[in-house]
């Protein structure tokens, strides 16, 4: 069976079973609709929450990240999963015994008061938004890249499938298809990791390949990597740092904080019994999650090893990099060359007119491969190769058979429409529950919020869809911010209303606008005010980073640090929370007494 | 033996801040802070604060939320908060 045949096939299936799960899975109320009825097990919670986490950027992303940066990639990985951590410890479990439907109605209750509710609603809507659109690009490029078709029918294929599901089933369907997802995401992903780590380093456990000797030779994996990419110009791959330390250092804690205060993230342990099974829920998820999570670095590491042993053929024997005869002939390219090469992401210039392909990095500094280059002829780096080819193009580079690249694609989709389904829900649910039903009809009858629900899926699917199709030129930055908003305005007014009886409303609600202004301060100075080209404003700062050169994607944390402060200062000097508040956060503590997730605005 | 709802809380913080230091010290410390010192360590073929960075905090974040499970269960009994 031919290539595109078999792609067909395989996402065809994942979809029908997608499908045929949104039939069995309908919701009749909105306790369905809003937290699946509430009885979902900690260990499904758990597979759910990880296909709900690990979006496009997971997926498609993250392993090429890795693979360019070498060891300062390592900052995804432990930010995040140690947020999982955070969330575990200090959220999921107090939120789940609060028992409502979502993150603002907590803010809501917890702070006495609809303002700070409403701050909430715009933060989350902010930050589920910027967030979806990337989902809805990475559903369009993996339809174009493997379907073949363009990827605005691949983003009206995929509105189609979200809606059935997310429309009809809410939470409930949701969750569902978030569990079957993740069993296609994660076979995708695994399967070719476990193919080239055998073939590479005769271990099937990419995890325990990455740490061994190359097939045939005396030298580890990662120590002949070191030692290929120093002597072509590039940063030692184990040891080059994302900045500075204190760079690498705020960046990480910023996504850790990011993402335990990510709504579509948290309102999934409101689907689990009780306090106990949120705790372990959160456990399973980052089990599920780490999965994928170790086996990205493999993934990168090996997936460099490759490309630099198929365009340079001494790699492989230990020969001169530098000899006239080790670059690859272009005329003797891969197919998986040529084919990545009409998208785009890859591209070959000769500029030594050799017809040899020279991949070095032509700025370095390291005067012996400067002198070495040029005495070789060599012109400058003729190819420059996407980050996203290192999975899409992965089952390629090791030759595996079509059924695998078929998976990766099914893997691919997945990861991205159930993030997206996952976010959809956080905008939906905050505009029908907390928006129509918490502030403008409080009298609205359960069907009606029901119907108040679905409608506003479908609105926020055709908007998400709308997005995805003409995404404002700044989409790829958009993700960095919504990391940065959830740390710097959710993360902190969600702990403080659990960790600080004493906080009141005037602190949460200053804390968060703060944290939200600088940190969106701080970007915009970067990248344009709401991301509009010619409006970055970076000498009124002074210069990029000039925060101890921190940029602007790892400052989430720094956000996070003012909202506390700010909240502690301005509830120093203003009125204490009512008793009944007091109490509350007392009950919220305990585990007795937990019932079944509601959604009775206080 | 105190049973208020502060002994309790005072015991979930202790736990908290026990399991929040192994946190820090693992992907902070070993992954960030001190990585260069470690490296000079190797486990198998890997420099073992890379390994930190990019496998081991993982494994660690993991059993730290398990164990987290599990204690606080055990803390629940003991000051009779648990769901029945």
């Amino acid at each position: 069976m031919d290539l595109q045949t078999t792609i067909y096939l395989v996402v065809g299936a994942s979809f029908a079973l997608y499908i045929g799960i949104a039939f069995w899975a309908r919701a009749g109320s909105t306790s369905e609709f809003y937290v699946a009825g509430g009885g979902v097990g900690p260990r499904v919670n758990g597979m759910a929450t990880a296909a709900d986490w690990m979006s496009a950027a997971s997926f498609i992303s993250m392993a090429g990240l890795i693979s360019n940066m070498g060891y300062g990639g390592g900052l995804f990985l432990m930010g995040w999963t140690g947020g999982y951590v955070l969330l575990a410890l200090l959220l999921a479990p107090y939120l789940r015994k609060f028992g409502k439907f979502t993150v603002p109605q907590f803010i809501g209750d917890r702070f006495y008061s609809k303002s700070a509710s409403t701050v909430a609603v715009v933060c989350l809507l902010t930050a589920s938004l910027t967030y979806v659109i990337g989902q809805m690009t990475g559903v369009g490029v993996a339809f174009s890249r493997f379907l073949g078709v363009s990827s605005e029918t691949g983003i009206y294929v995929g509105m189609g499938i979200v809606f059935v599901y997310a429309v009809l089933g809410g939470m409930k369907g949701i969750t569902y298809t978030q569990v079957a997802q993740y069993v296609v995401l994660i076979f995708a992903y695994t399967v070719p990791a476990v193919f080239i780590s055998m073939h590479l380093t005769g271990n099937p456990i990419p995890q325990l390949g990455l740490g061994s000797n190359l097939v045939g030779q005396d030298i580890s994996l990662l120590q002949k990597l070191d030692t290929i990419v120093v002597e072509l110009g590039f940063g030692q791959y184990t040891t080059t740092t994302a900045g500075s330390t204190l760079n690498m250092f705020v960046y990480t804690m910023s996504l850790m904080i990011g993402t335990a205060g990510l709504p579509h993230v948290i309102m999934r342990f409101f689907t689990v019994p009780t306090v106990a099974a949120a705790r372990s829920s959160a456990g399973w998820a980052l089990v599920f999650i780490a999965i994928l999570y170790t086996t990205a670095p493999a993934v990168a590491g090996m997936a460099k090893y490759n490309l630099m042993s198929t365009v340079n053929t001494a790699v492989a024997t230990n020969g001169d990099l530098y000899a006239a005869d080790s670059s690859l002939e272009v005329a003797k390219q891969p197919d998986w060359m040529n084919r990545w090469a009409k998208t785009g992401l890859l591209k070959f210039e000769d500029k030594n007119g050799d017809g040899r392909i020279q991949y070095y990095n032509d700025k370095t500094k390291n005067p012996d491969v400067i002198a070495k280059a040029e005495a070789a002829g060599w012109k400058g780096n003729e190819l420059t190769v996407n980050a996203d080819i290192i999975v899409l193009a992965n089952p390629e580079i090791a030759l595996l058979p079509n059924w695998v690249i078929a998976l990766v694609a099914a893997g691919g989709l997945a990861a991205a429409l159930s993030t997206a389904a996952g976010l959809l829900l956080a905008i939906s649910s905050a505009i029908s529950h907390d928006l129509v039903k918490g502030v403008f009809n409080p009298n609205i009858s359960e069907k009606g919020e029901l119907m108040a629900g679905k409608v506003a899926m479908a609105v926020s699917i055709v908007i998400a869809g709308y997005l995805g199709l003409n995404p404002p030129g700044f989409a790829a930055g958009t993700v960095a911010l919504a990391f940065g908003i959830a740390a710097s305005s959710l993360f902190p007014a969600i702990m403080m209303g659990i960790f600080s009886k004493k906080m009141n409303k005037e602190g949460a609600i200053a804390g968060m606008l703060s944290g939200l202004f600088i940190t969106l301060f701080y970007v915009f100075a970067h990248k344009g005010i709401f991301f509009i080209k010619g409006t970055e404003f970076l000498d009124l700062i002074g210069g990029p980073n000039p925060f101890f050169g921190i940029t602007p994607e790892a400052f989430g944390a720094i956000g996070a640090l003012v909202n506390f402060g700010v909240a502690f200062v301005v509830d120093k000097f203003t009125k204490e929370p009512p008793e009944h508040i007091q109490h509350l956060v007392e009950s919220v503590r305990t585990p007795r007494g937990s019932k079944a997730v509601d959604g009775v605005h206080a | 033996m105190d049973k208020s709802g502060e002994a309790y809380w005072k015991a979930t913080l202790g736990l908290l801040t026990k399991i929040l230091v192994v946190w820090f010290l693992v992907s902070f410390g070993a992954g960030i802070l001190f990585v260069d010192m470690l490296n000079g360590i190797h486990l198998g073929g890997y420099p073992l604060g890379f390994w930190f960075a990019h496998q081991g905090s993982m494994y660690i974040f993991v059993a730290l939320i398990f164990i987290y499970a599990k204690k606080m269960g055990e803390i629940d009994r003991k000051f009779d908060v648990h769901e029945d």
